[in-house]
């Protein structure tokens, strides 16, 4: 599904990712652990395509097409979506009406009446994003994704700032959102959405199956590993020594 | 009391704002005009007339259409609560609606109101009796259709005590009346606990000079909003209207839409006057230059105490080659008033523009979707009436690239 190779990352005039390797096989979910500021973040606006990075080396292959120079747009209609950590506010614009605009397989009317069930009904009409809490904005995102229906998603860090009475609400859409729950009612659901993540907690992983996870310090992958097993790792002993006895040269 | 000597000796006077027009250039438009009978039968007319909002749909109360300087057409589907007529009818009919002409905007104020008030200028009549909510709008539509011709209306706008009414007005040029100039006086009288909504939507010629002079006087409690909206292009433009809160308790919104292209310059705003205590104002404007020339006027003019005003200029430059220029201006006569401005000119903010990109949209539709969004969305208060049009209008203007 996606595959990067050496990729260097500015950001400014800084370097924040010095030669990224990193695959993500098709059906499969994979975290991205690693401290703040270790460029977790960096990586996915530079595969999602964002300005405010430049890829200045290296190559990223989605659906093994070079998406390394492709637009936002051009990389959302191959498949790619992902859900902000802190999305910009756009004043004048409804949630609804965006929602409506870009709802892929004419999905637009089903998501929408879907918002009332995931308590996000009374923000179609609110301007996008402003004034939103924490937990409302990881909700506006989730209903844009169930409209844009992406093939593989990016989400960076989907429980942060979410309350605990909300996080199986945001855990449950999430899951939906990777697997493909719809048909055959009650059969064993297949995941169909491949997916990158960061989490620092690792709350999300009660709701997903996780397959492989990395551990990113410092603009490079060190290590990685059975997410649960990385997760138990970092909590004991700390990223520092956790890249240290783990150490895999990526 | 003016002399029409007085007013003669204005006819050289350049206006306050705005480049000047020489006048003389042009010729007076025609007042014996084609009749339309039916908006549907109005043949290629039609199609502009609504790019400016002028529809056939039930949902109108009353129809007025002048074309270059006379009317051609008057329909009224409330009787009981409205009376439509043009301007000259109204003052051959009644003796009181003289006592109206000319008493909000003085004849000698520029050369286009010396033109307008010599000339006797024929226009619309509107007329709300007292105590009647109209449920529906009133349109009315002003076409140039005359090259080289100027268009002398004025109109008169009397809505009486606690009675309501929205007016929509659509104004624009035909395809073969570029070079022409419109003019337009509206004097508006909203009394004591009356309400007007009145909204313009302008679509003219590349070349075409335009200016209006609108005044409005407003009694106790009454409240006038007044929403302009500009999204095509236009050779000159320049227009501040004025209301005058003059009775406790009265307020005003102005709400203004518009675009700059290139080769087009406008210079437009609102100015409220709050000459009684307790009075309330709000101006707020939302423009974009795409290449051409932008002025964003603001006044509020505090005269009572308790007066309170809000004024909010905001533009967004699309382009290199234009210019956009904000001015909001406050004054205050008294103590006790309480009165703020907002001015912010920039651009369209790039993480805005990926963030819509990676929901799909391409790069035209994200500005596009943005910008739909800074002008009408952040504006409260619009009538619903008016979205199908300023979406329309939107999309036609071809923001996105």
């Amino acid at each position: 599904m996606l595959e990067i190779k050496d990729l260097h990352v500015k950001s400014g005039d800084r370097e924040i990712l010095k030669g990224v390797n990193l695959s993500v096989a098709d059906g499969q979910t994979c975290i991205l652990f690693g401290p703040n500021g270790s460029g977790k973040s960096t990586l996915l606006s530079a595969i999602m395509g964002y300005g405010t990075t430049e890829i200045t080396q290296g190559q990223i292959l989605f659906k093994g097409q070079d998406i390394t120079h492709m637009t936002v747009d051009e990389r959302a209609k191959l498949g790619i979506g992902m859900m902000m950590q802190r999305p910009p506010n756009i004043t004048g614009v409804k949630l609804g009406d965006l929602v409506r605009a870009t709802a892929k397989d004419n999905c637009g009317d089903d998501v929408i009446s879907e918002a009332r069930d995931f308590k996000m009904e009374s923000f179609l009409d609110r301007d996008i994003n402003v004034g939103f809490s924490g937990g409302e904005i990881k909700r506006s995102e989730l209903l844009q994704l169930a409209a844009q229906k992406p093939d593989f998603v990016l989400l960076d860090e989907p429980e942060s700032g979410v309350d605990l009475g909300n996080i199986d609400l945001i855990g449950k859409k999430v899951h939906d959102l990777l697997y493909d729950t719809k048909p055959c009612g009650g059969s064993k659901a297949n995941r169909s959405v491949s997916s990158l993540v960061i989490t620092h907690t690792g709350q999300i992983l009660n709701y997903i199956s996780a397959d492989t996870a990395y551990i990113m310090k410092e603009g490079r992958i060190w290590c990685t590993g059975r997410p649960m097993d990385l997760l138990k790792n970092i909590r004991e002993k700390g990223y520092g020594e956790c890249i240290k006895c783990r150490l895999v040269k990526m | 009391m003016q002399t029409g000597e007085d007013v003669k000796k204005a006819l050289d006077k350049k206006a306050a704002y705005g480049k000047d027009i020489d006048i003389d250039r042009f010729e007076e438009g025609e007042r014996d005009v084609k009749q339309i009978d039916e908006i549907e039968d109005s043949g290629d007319l039609k199609e502009t007339m609504d790019h400016v909002g002028v529809t056939d749909q039930e949902d109108r109360l009353g129809t007025i259409i002048f074309i270059d300087n006379g009317m051609s057409h008057c329909s009224n589907k409330a009787q009981d609560g409205v009376e439509l007529l043009s301007t000259q009818e109204a003052l051959k009919k009644y003796d009181w609606v003289k006592d109206y002409m000319w008493k909000a905007i003085d004849p000698s104020k520029d050369k286009y109101t010396a033109k307008t008030y010599l000339e006797n200028s024929d226009g619309y009549f509107i007329h709300v009796k007292e105590g009647y909510k109209a449920k529906y709008p009133v349109q009315t539509c002003m076409l140039l259709n005359k090259n080289k011709s100027i268009q002398n209306l004025h109109n008169l706008i009397i809505v009486d005590e606690g009675a309501s009414l929205e007016i929509i007005t659509g104004c624009s040029t035909t395809h073969h009346s570029n070079d022409a100039l419109h003019v337009g006086v509206s004097e508006i009288y909203i009394k004591d606990n009356a309400n007007l909504q009145f909204s313009m939507i302008h679509s003219w010629g590349k070349e075409t000079g335009v200016r209006p002079r609108t005044a409005c006087m407003i009694g106790k409690n009454g409240s006038y909003t007044n929403n302009y909206i500009l999204l095509n292009p236009v050779g000159s433009l320049q227009s501040y209207p004025v209301a005058n809160l003059n009775g406790e308790g009265a307020s005003c919104a102005f709400n203004t839409m518009c675009l700059a292209e290139k080769g087009s310059n406008v210079d437009t705003g609102g100015m409220a006057v709050l000459n009684a205590p307790d009075t309330n104002a709000q101006i707020m404007s939302r423009s974009i230059t795409k290449g051409g020339s932008m002025i964003a006027r603001g006044r509020l003019v505090g005269n009572a105490s308790g007066a309170k005003a809000h004024l909010e200029c905001r533009s967004i430059v699309l382009e290199d080659g234009g210019t956009t220029l904000a001015i909001p201006e406050l004054e205050a006569r008294v103590a006790d008033v309480e009165m703020t401005h907002e001015a912010a000119v920039g651009k369209i903010a790039r993480d805005q523009v990926e963030y819509l990109m990676s929901r799909g949209l391409t790069e035209d539709e994200a500005i596009a979707m943005i910008i739909r969004g800074f002008l009408a969305g952040s504006i409260e208060g619009l009538p619903p009436s008016l979205k199908n049009e300023i979406d329309a209008a939107i999309s036609k203007a071809n923001l996105g690239n």
